[in-house]
């Protein structure tokens, strides 16, 4: 028989060995689903990982794919550090990719457009964000639901943009203009789609890293995360830092959407995102909500959806398996998050 | 005697490098109360969860009636007949007092039996002395009756052995009393009772025999606590003679605290009614009351939790009726909380950060909004090591001290600063006799340097050893002062009561 016994601390490793363990898990269990799909396991896993990282121009396609998810993945982590459950970063990309796409849509300075689109981006993923964030603080309305609701607002109000006022009149379909050329990120490794926003999303992580753990509004983001009471008995605003953490939050996730419009599609459509808002939160649940684990995190996530579409071209087996990967890998991390808390220990033989 | 209801014989129980118990032997006979004395960190705590299934142990063997047992959880240890009441309660507030008993009671086909869950309360209570209302909603309980509930909620269960974890920390004087008449009453009728407490004085009125736990070791056993000084088994426990601190005469000075018709709300009603009171510099003023008469309100108040609705709050002449706390402690206002873990720390994160939280803001731990590290380590090394903190480092996560420990943290960050103005709720509860007593003599400390000092307890003899003057609250108001000269416990239970308040009127 064995049960589960409160530990009295964690050994530092743990913080390397869970996500690693988890991802383990997660390869192990969707071996069998492979294996139901009638194809070999070590062959899928193969085609998996030659055609995510097997090659540079691999590599760099799956950075383009990690770049949004690290944007999302940060948003999420530092919302979650201070308890701002903050599922919105779906709904906080598109208004982000809506915002940039109708500034680089305006003829001006290719720089000049990128910086205003950036800006712009950022601040409509900020407003977005504020709206479950004062919910919250003023009304005490639950922040989950709330912005996790909002993702359909917002997913619906972009979808009646490109189908009306905004449909491209050029085209027909129901997409935006495309922004101006000179708007257009640019590729960094000729050949590629390596755009700039991958660099900045690089740089994004040890940046918010750096706000967590080294400056006194990252101090406040922790302390108030792990206990309001004593936080604002201790003479922090805890309203403020609330409103501040989802600015911070969304602003990251809506630069999300202005690196997919800037760097990969050059306008909006309905599913400019296949969901990256919604891989941030196990991207950063994997990170164990680290700014500097995000990183590897959303280029594992990025891989698997790479991989995923070239094993089901080689293999058969469908593409819908990278869902089911990343799925599993956020309940094995969350079952290895009850590891840091509690040990398994054996106890006596009799039943 | 007859065989004893409950034998542990060389209970040992290891966390890693620490022998949390070790070859432990208790016994409890039908019938008798048995005292579980130690300091914080002794080992009653883990003892007692060895016994009720929480942990098992690495040697030992567990008794009951006689024969052996293995209790691996709470079900096995009911089922044994032994049930405990723990400090913090394990009832469900949106539930009724039976429905809370009935929990996990299985009746006939899957239903619930209330009309027989209603025979056994009836029948207990009267058995016992334990009244409850059956319909009354547990969160309209006081902590008293719900401390009742507990006890009712083991016995129903078919307890014949009851473990009280600290039963009478959250009580106030009058409840303590019929506690123990009830407590009495079940060992009468033959139950086996273990009783932990720090307070000795409870410990020798109410217990047959006492074990006395010193890290993790039986310390000593005291066959007739009545007739044992309190002086004794705390050496017992402690290991050396504990003696009271002195507190020299002083003269106080200006007034560095004063509230005028402070009067406040909150979702249940009015907190503070009226509340006017002065704090002088280098005196300590003791605010004694059965807790929930507005004692909580005063604190937040004060410190800037909650804002008054009437009245004016100065410090050292500057009115600071509506300032946030961190303002208030900018004007060195010290705070120390009732609730240390909920408070006073942020238990996940390292203790370093709790120490530095009031401040962090200001140029002593960072500039400009980033923060200075080797400062913030700096200055909990130095208050680690002043006030002798056990703990592994500064870096180590909070909650993983012990109460007295973190107690210490918290006088630290505070005083670190010398405050004009310290209030502090319930400084030394739970704490054993030798951390309340390094905590007493810095409160002497810095009485002696010139800080005002307000102590919210319901210690009447903590209150009466510390204070110039001791000021009663009674549902709000302030039922009347007293100079510690005057007061007694008698005199200040009966103005708790609001008894002293409707002859001091007349």
């Amino acid at each position: 028989m064995f049960r589960l016994e409160a530990r009295t601390s964690t050994p530092a490793w743990f913080n390397l060995a869970l996500p690693l363990i988890a991802i383990a898990a997660t390869l192990i269990l969707c071996s069998g689903l492979i294996a139901i799909a009638g194809a070999g396991v070590i062959e899928a896993y193969g085609v998996m990982l030659s055609a995510s990282l097997g090659d540079s121009y691999a590599i760099t396609e799956t950075l383009v794919r990690a770049a949004p998810m690290i944007f999302t993945g940060l948003a999420v982590a530092i919302a979650f550090r201070a308890k701002f459950w903050n599922i919105g970063a779906e709904g906080q990309l598109l208004a982000g990719a809506v915002a940039s796409c109708f500034v680089g849509a305006i003829p001006m300075p290719g720089t000049l457009a990128m910086v205003l689109m950036a800006l712009a981006g950022a601040a409509a993923g900020a407003l977005v964000a504020l709206v479950p964030a004062t919910l919250r603080v003023k009304f005490k309305v639950d922040d989950v639901v709330s912005s996790l609701l909002l993702n359909s607002v917002i997913y619906y109000a972009l979808m009646a943009l490109i189908e009306g006022p905004w449909k491209d009149t050029f085209s027909g379909y129901p997409i935006s203009p495309p922004i101006e050329d000179s708007a257009n990120f640019p590729v960094l490794i000729e050949g590629t789609r390596l755009h700039l926003g991958v660099v900045v999303a690089l740089i994004a992580a040890p940046l918010c890293w750096f706000l967590i753990a080294r400056t006194t509004l990252g101090f406040r983001i922790r302390v108030t995360g792990e206990n309001p009471e004593a936080a604002r008995y201790g003479g922090i605003n805890v309203q403020r830092v609330l409103l501040s953490t989802a600015l911070l939050s969304g602003a990251l996730a809506g630069l999300a959407g202005v690196g997919e419009v800037g760097g990969v599609h050059f306008q909006v459509m309905s599913d400019i995102s296949p969901g990256y808002g919604y891989s941030g939160i196990v991207v950063a649940m994997l990170a164990r909500l680290n700014p500097l684990g995000v990183v590897p995190a959303a280029i594992f996530l990025a891989a698997v959806m790479t991989g995923g579409e070239a094993m089901s071209r080689a293999t058969g087996v469908p593409a819908f398996l990278s869902d089911v990967i990343q799925g599993t890998a956020l309940l094995a991390m969350l079952v290895a998050l009850l590891f840091t808390a509690y040990r398994i220990r054996r106890v006596g033989a009799q039943t | 005697m007859s065989a004893p209801l409950i034998e542990m014989r060389g209970i040992t129980k290891i966390f890693g490098a620490v022998k949390a118990n070790e070859a432990v032997d208790l016994s409890v006979a039908p019938g008798e109360i048995l005292g579980l004395l130690g300091e914080n960190g002794a080992g009653k705590t883990t003892l007692m969860n060895v016994l009720f299934g929480a942990y098992a142990p690495d040697a030992g063997e567990i008794l009951v009636e006689g024969r052996p047992v293995a209790i691996h959880n709470s079900a096995d240890a009911l089922a044994a007949g032994i049930g405990m009441v723990h400090q913090h309660f394990h009832l469900a507030p949106r539930l009724t007092v039976l429905e809370n008993l009935l929990i996990g009671i299985p009746g006939k086909s899957g239903r619930i039996d209330r009309a027989r869950g209603l025979a056994r309360l009836d029948e207990i209570s009267r058995q016992y002395g334990l009244s409850l209302d059956p319909n009354l909603l547990v969160s309209a309980l006081s902590v008293g009756e719900q401390q009742r509930l507990e006890i009712v909620k083991a016995l129903f269960r078919g307890a014949k052995l009851l473990i009280l974890d600290e039963p009478t920390a959250v009580l106030a004087p009058s409840e303590v009393d019929g506690l123990f008449a009830a407590l009495r009453s079940m060992a009468a009728q033959g139950l086996g009772i273990i009783f932990i407490s720090h307070k000795l004085n409870e410990v020798r009125a109410l217990t047959h025999r006492c074990v006395v736990l010193r890290h993790g070791k039986v310390a000593g056993r005291v066959d007739h606590p009545a007739g044992t000084t309190s002086a004794e088994m705390a050496r017992l426990m402690c290991g050396h003679e504990i003696v009271p601190p002195v507190k020299e005469a002083s003269t106080p000075g200006a007034a560095v605290l004063t509230l005028d018709g402070i009067s406040t709300a909150g979702h249940a009603g009015m907190l503070l009614r009226d509340v006017s009171l002065v704090v002088r510099a280098g005196e300590i003023l003791g605010i004694a009351g059965v807790s929930g008469n507005g004692q909580r309100a005063l604190a937040d108040v004060i410190s800037g939790m909650l804002p008054p609705r009437a009245g004016t709050m100065t410090i050292a002449g500057k009115t600071v009726t509506q300032f946030s706390p961190r303002e208030l402690q900018a004007l060195g206002l010290g705070r120390i909380p009732e609730d240390r873990m909920t408070t006073g720390l942020v238990t996940n994160l390292p203790l370093a950060d709790s120490m530095v939280l009031p401040r962090i803001g200001t140029e002593a731990f960072s500039s400009k909004g980033l923060l200075n590290p080797a400062a913030i380590r700096a200055f909990a090394e130095a208050q680690i090591k002043a006030y002798d903190i056990r703990c592994p480092g500064p870096m180590a996560r909070a909650g993983a001290l012990s109460g007295g420990n973190l107690q210490k943290a918290l006088l630290a960050r505070e005083l670190a600063f010398d405050p004009k103005v310290l209030i502090v709720s319930q400084p030394t509860r739970g704490l054993d006799i030798g951390a309340a007593r390094f905590i007493h003599e810095k409160f002497l400390a810095m009485r002696a340097k010139g800080c005002g000092i307000i102590v919210i307890g319901e210690d009447l003899e903590e209150l009466l050893m510390l204070s110039d003057r001791i000021a009663v609250m009674y549902e709000g108001r302030i039922a009347g002062t007293l100079d510690s000269a005057d007061a007694t416990v008698a005199r200040l239970g009966l103005m708790m009561t609001g008894a002293g308040q409707t002859e001091e009127a007349a």
